[in-house]
């Protein structure tokens, strides 16, 4: 009886544990498209459940001259940082990943160690060499500080990635003769497909939401990334916050990310532990 | 490695008999393949952390970045005599607002990343087991992580507000406490809406990395252990602790890392509060705001070897294997 009894309250205690964790990861978010959707006095009473639909906030900030050019800026600054760092990541990757030669071992801790430097430290260099290119304030001063942290990332988890491909497709290729060019793009390209995505979507998803760089190289409105638009916005006097406009517009900026990784989430999570943990 | 000359010989007698052996030709090959990749690298981080070293011995500024003079070491400590013979020490390395944010930032590293590993871990256990709905739960701890910083920051900033936030009324409800709290703007409590912030955001990525970490401790040692009748408690400190281990060590640097560097949550969710600003915020405002390049130079320069000290010293005590080539 007694441990029937007492393996109920456990399984009761594991649930309940388990809510706590649901509710806990997703009811910021919730509240904020509770909150977007409030308008007037609305949004200054607090409310656990939604009461209005108002789509005024959005129309607010979908109409304002900045926010929608923020989100083509991020869209392009992104995708073109993700095209440009997958493209020398896969070869550099196969090299790494296949090709014994001195000097592999430091070269790849080299790469990790750029992966996990502190953006901070590049700034000051950074800030020469974008205004020595005359890039300041343009969308190329993002593509290339934030190749800083995409490049390394891809080649080391697309290392990763090859270095588990088997070594028999391999070597039945150099068998017949082909180039170490042909067996990347002939043989593991088509393999590294899945790969690919998810290097890319990490990638990008690292982007779109950096914030140092877009901060400190764009100057006016019209070129700035979503991150920096959504921490400018502000009311018509310092201490009004338009709290409505920005709920609206972190729930448009942040639904897209939630959908693809939701979509994607195994492969997330397998790009995200191959980095380091390989037991 | 191999001279661009050989290189351009073999293309030249692509047919001839005598060919470099197939190792030759592949270490030839990968170095071309690896070129442009380090050839980039050079110069988005290679070129710009010199620079930025450089722009630290000198008297720089952001109007004029060419125009600094060298001053070898004065940025971070410098002794200045005054006529009347008084001696006055200046520099970062003196200076009171940076070793303020050098204690923030190592007091809201260690504090997240304990709270992170140890939340990260239960969530991990619990996903380990198996019940129903476990893919619900998987998905819905990856929202934190897919939320981008600024927007948590701006959305807990609400969460926070000290007139009509909501954590206020949960908590004056919960009676933690008996009046409304300015979390973001109060000394006391800034540092606290940071952590709350970061933990909430962070801890999903350390549940993945523990998770991933238990998923590969065999089955059958918990079947073994449950029928000698070991309690959960012991095997979970003698058998999973140390056999997750490698892969706690690696996220946990990999987090502590993160959180050494710590910018956007702190510059949005708690602006110009002494209380919360790290290494990081007080760099850029010293470089940017300030117009004293050099001096933020130099702090970004410091930062930058406490991280590289600290990696080295983890890596070097804990014995970690962060290329993952060792299991292998």
């Amino acid at each position: 009886m007694n441990t029937t009894l007492s393996q109920k309250f456990w399984n009761v205690a594991f649930y309940a544990f388990v809510v706590v964790i649901v509710v806990y990861a997703i009811f910021p978010f919730y509240y904020a498209i509770v909150t977007s959707f409030a308008t007037g006095t609305a949004l200054f009473e607090i409310h656990y459940f939604p009461v209005s639909f108002n789509l005024a906030n959005y129309t607010a900030v979908l109409s304002s001259p900045n926010f929608p050019r923020s989100i083509l800026n991020s869209v392009f600054i992104a995708s073109t940082t993700v095209i440009f760092a997958l493209f020398l990541a896969v070869t550099a990757s196969y090299a790494l990943s296949r090709v014994r030669f001195r000097g592999r071992g430091i070269l790849l801790m080299t790469i990790l160690g750029v992966s996990m430097f502190p953006q901070i430290a590049v700034l000051a260099g950074m800030i020469e060499m974008i205004k020595f290119l005359g890039l300041f304030n343009t969308p190329w001063a993002m593509i290339i500080s934030y190749t800083v942290f995409t490049l390394p990332f891809t080649v080391w988890v697309l290392t990763t990635f090859m270095r588990d491909l088997p070594i028999e497709i391999e070597e039945a290729a150099i068998v017949d003769g082909a180039t170490p060019w042909i067996i990347i793009t002939q043989i593991f390209l088509p393999l590294l497909w899945p790969a690919l995505v998810t290097t890319g979507l990490l990638a990008f998803i690292g982007a779109w939401n950096e914030f140092l760089f877009a901060l400190t190289f764009t100057l006016s409105g019209d070129q700035r990334t979503t991150p920096v638009a959504i921490a400018m916005l502000s009311g018509a006097s310092q201490q009004e916050i338009p709290w409505g406009p920005i709920m609206a517009a972190s729930v448009v900026v942040t639904i897209p990310l939630v959908i693809l990784v939701l979509i994607f989430q195994r492969k997330i999570v397998a790009g995200l532990t191959a980095g380091g943990v390989k037991g | 490695m191999t001279t661009p000359d050989t290189f351009q010989d073999r293309s030249k007698g692509q047919g001839r008999d005598t060919g470099p052996s197939l190792q030759q030709q592949r270490a030839r090959a990968a170095f071309w393949f690896l070129a442009p990749m380090l050839f980039a690298l050079f110069c988005v981080a290679a070129w710009p952390l010199l620079r930025t070293f450089y722009f630290s011995m000198t008297d720089t500024t952001l109007d004029d970045l060419y125009g600094g003079k060298f001053v070898w070491f004065k940025n971070y400590f410098r002794v200045n005599t005054l006529p009347s013979g008084a001696v006055s020490y200046k520099g970062t390395l003196v200076d009171p607002t940076w070793w303020n944010a050098v204690w923030n930032t190592v007091r809201f590293s260690i504090v997240s990343v304990i709270f992170e590993t140890v939340l990260g871990l239960a969530v991990a256990l619990a996903l380990n087991a198996e019940f129903k709905g476990r893919s619900f739960v998987r998905a819905a701890i990856l929202i934190p992580w897919a939320v981008p910083t600024i927007v948590s920051a701006k959305m807990w900033a609400w969460m926070l507000n000290d007139q009509y936030g909501i954590i206020n009324d949960i908590f004056l409800r919960l009676h933690l406490i008996d009046h409304k709290i300015a979390w973001t703007s109060t000394t006391d409590t800034a540092m606290i809406a940071v952590l709350m912030v970061d933990i909430w955001k962070t801890t999903p990525f350390m549940a993945l990395l523990c998770l991933a970490g238990l998923q590969m401790v065999p089955r059958d040692i918990y079947e073994a252990a449950r029928i000698d009748g070991i309690h959960p408690v012991k095997v979970f400190f003698k058998i999973t602790l140390p056999l997750i281990r490698p892969a706690l060590m690696v996220a946990v640097i990999f987090r502590m890392l993160d959180a050494l560097r710590i910018f956007d949550l702190v510059y949005v969710l708690t602006p110009n509060s002494a209380a919360t600003k790290t290494m990081s915020v007080i760099s850029r405002e010293n470089m940017i705001d300030f117009n004293k390049f050099a001096y933020g130079s130099a702090q970004s320069t410091l930062l930058f070897a406490i991280l590289a000290v600290f990696v080295s010293l983890y890596i070097w005590l804990g014995k970690v294997d962060l290329s993952g080539e060792g299991s292998k």
